[in-house]
């Protein structure tokens, strides 16, 4: 039986059932057992699990992290919050130079099976400490896998399947995403990692994106269907591990590719995904691989200049349309 | 002269004791006007009001000069206020405008006034604390007695970069004054759950930083300790650390009720220890100034806040163009 459930509750029941099903399962954070976290992710937890299982911890992020770090490597599967991926800055040394490698680094004879919950994305009048995309900065780093589901669905089964996973596992959700809606099974499902899922097919142009942008895509679909343009919509859902077969795959159909991301342009995760499908697929290419991305600059406080600084669905439409030598549609 | 200083060698002139209230009257009615700002929808993002904690901005820049420094936090309207940042130009950045003083690109959480000593208030938990000793180093570096005064809350004792930053100002005797805010939450996560020591003050005296806690709802001692410890600082004395115990007026942002907070402890601290109301017996028992003599500052503090809601209203919004235009500048290879 399916039902209508709400992003953030999606998380809830993935930490709750993983957490019923292995009591190696911990959740630490600010104020993620009294409160039931700041996005309402955690509710119910302590109740039901203890406050052992269930910690709020202090303004600690480097050290806490660290003990997410030493608890994995002897046996549990800790699911460590960090309230936004502005504060991951405190924790890189934890998670790039301890957790990343520390599999590599023992000979395969360690494993760190651990989870950093977090939140990004502009949107809501936060600024520039509390808005960043910041998902290249652990693309970029051998050893971690990198989610960021677009949909309730995705949401529940990835972040199972993260818990599962021995490997450190940064899951990033996006701020707007919360709060929306989507149909997701009452039965216990996983979705696994490193597996795109094509959320619309098309012949004409291929877009592809990940996160919240991916359901922008699908807007921008709709649109352009209406101007007789065929897209396909390509949702990444996990950046590392990168599913290389989906993506090209739906490049070497449709033979033009936009990515789509709100994280800045320069060094993004959308250079890389070009690059590779230039490489790998250029014979069936009939256009560049475009880019539509965020601007390089901090997030601004106001509000009309923080929305010019993200992608929106005209943007991704314009440049479809230019792939196919099309004129704008006013 | 009637006596309102604590301490006798500090004086307190009535002047003085007079504008600390103005002050304090200006920091409430700021953040309230800004909520209700908030609530009408003309303000957006996240908002720490500083009710209840007026008395330790006031107390502590009284003690300052002008060219000192502070490094402020994410509920730093009340240090800007008593830094003696322009009401107008603040409200227009919490409205995000060009008026304001970060151009409306900072907001509440960023709000700054680089050239006025004010080196920012800052989204990040801790963040400000080591770039106070920063500043600190470059007074000294420069040969000046100028200090950094480090605004900071009882979270934010708990992360690193406090245990860090007390550590190198303390071997390196470095004039900073670090002004702990202890307002007893972060966010609704009391300290004494993630601190056994109720003492914060003892984390700097082990790292061998003169350290006090004081109520930090009475604005003259604040003003009195403020005073010692810049002196100090300013004398090569090494740093100083003060705990000030206050409590916030509401949640922890203006959309948070602050349900978790124990009502009789609230009436306590907005009751009998409220420091604006303190502070006006105060005055009036010593014979400082009359009930009317404080009524009439409370009209002149509302009438500069309608000029400055009117100013920040009246400022334009900044344009998308000229933005653009400034980021395609700032490129190197284009
Ligand atoms: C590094 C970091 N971690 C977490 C947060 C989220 N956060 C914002 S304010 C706050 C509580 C801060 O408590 P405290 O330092 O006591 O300051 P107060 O709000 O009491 O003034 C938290 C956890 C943050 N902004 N930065
Ligand atoms: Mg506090």
């Amino acid at each position: 039986m399916s039902r209508v459930i709400m992003y953030r509750e999606a998380l809830n029941e993935a930490i709750a059932e993983e957490m019923r099903r292995d009591r190696t399962v911990f959740l630490a954070g600010e104020g993620v057992a009294e409160r039931g976290g700041s996005f309402r992710t955690s509710v119910g937890l302590l109740d039901e699990f203890g406050p052992e299982r269930v910690v709020d911890t202090p303004i600690s992020e480097a050290s806490f992290t660290g003990l997410g770090v030493g608890a994995a490597i002897v046996g549990c599967r800790p699911i460590i919050e960090i309230l936004f991926v502005d504060f991951a800055t405190l924790i890189m040394d934890q998670l790039v130079n301890q957790a990343a490698k520390y599999d590599f680094m023992s000979g395969g004879r360690g494993r760190v099976p651990m989870v950093v919950r977090t939140q990004g994305g502009s949107g809501n009048g936060l600024a520039a400490q509390h808005s960043q995309s910041l998902e290249a900065w652990f693309y970029h780093v051998p050893g971690l896998k990198v989610v960021m589901p677009a949909t309730p669905y995705d949401a529940k089964g990835l972040l199972k399947s993260a818990i599962r996973d021995d490997d450190p596992v940064v899951f990033i959700e996006h701020k707007l995403l919360y709060m929306s809606k989507g149909e997701a099974p009452e039965e216990e499902y996983t979705v696994p990692l490193g597996r795109a899922d094509v959320k619309r097919e098309g012949n004409d142009v291929t877009l592809i994106s990940y996160s919240r942008h991916t359901l922008l895509c699908l807007e921008a679909a709709r649109k352009l269907s209406e101007e007789g343009i065929d897209v396909e919509v390509v949702d990444l859902r996990t950046l590392s591990p990168l599913d290389k077969e989906t993506i090209l795959a739906s490049a070497r159909k449709t033979g033009r590719v936009v990515v789509v991301h709100e994280a800045c342009k320069q060094g993004g995760v959308g250079g890389d995904i070009a690059a590779m499908i230039m490489e790998e697929a250029f014979d069936y290419l009939d256009a560049p691989v475009v880019r539509v991305a965020g601007l390089d600059t901090p997030i601004p406080f106001n509000v009309t200049l923080e929305n010019a600084c993200t992608p929106d669905i005209k943007k991704i439409c314009s440049a479809a349309r230019l792939l196919l030598y099309r004129n704008e549609v006013m | 002269m009637l006596q309102v200083n604590v301490n006798q060698e500090i004086v307190l002139s009535p002047e003085k004791a007079i504008e600390m209230y103005r002050r304090m009257m200006t920091i409430r009615r700021f953040e309230q006007r800004s909520i209700e700002l908030y609530r009408e929808g003309s303000i957006r993002g996240y908002f720490h009001p500083y009710l209840g904690e007026e008395a330790i901005a006031v107390g502590v820049c009284e003690a300052l000069r002008n060219d000192d420094a502070i490094v402020s936090t994410h509920r730093g309207h009340g240090h800007c206020i008593a830094k003696g940042m322009d009401l107008g130009r603040m409200m227009a950045e919490l409205l995000g405008r060009e008026g304001g003083y970060c151009r409306g690109r900072g907001g509440s959480m960023h709000i700054a006034d680089v050239s006025g000593g004010v080196l920012g208030a800052n989204g990040i938990v801790g963040g400000g604390i080591p770039i106070a000793i920063g500043v600190a180093k470059g007074f000294r570096l420069f040969g000046t007695d100028r200090i950094a005064v480090c605004f900071f809350s009882d979270g934010a004792s708990n992360n690193g970069v406090f245990a860090e930053s007390i550590n190198m100002a303390a071997i390196w005797n470095l004039p900073v004054l670090f002004v702990l805010e202890n307002n007893h939450y972060a966010v609704s996560t009391r300290i004494d759950e993630t601190s056994m020591s109720a003492a914060l003050a003892d984390r700097a005296t082990a790292y061998g930083i003169q350290a006090e806690t004081i109520n930090g709802n009475e604005v003259d001692l604040v003003y009195e300790t403020a005073t010692r410890g810049a002196g100090l600082c300013r004398k090569g004395g090494g740093p100083f650390l003060m705990e000030c115990k206050t409590y916030r007026h509401g949640g922890h942002h203006v959309n948070d009720p602050g349900s978790y907070m124990p009502k009789d402890e609230m009436d306590f601290w907005r009751g009998k220890n409220d420091p604006i109301d303190r502070w006006r017996s105060r005055l009036i028992s010593s014979g400082l100034a009359e009930g009317e003599d404080l009524n009439r500052i409370d009209g002149e503090v509302e009438s500069l806040l309608d000029e400055a809601v009117e100013f920040a209203k009246r400022s334009p919004e900044p344009s998308v163009e000229e933005f653009l235009a400034e980021l395609e500048a700032s490129r190197c290879h284009e």
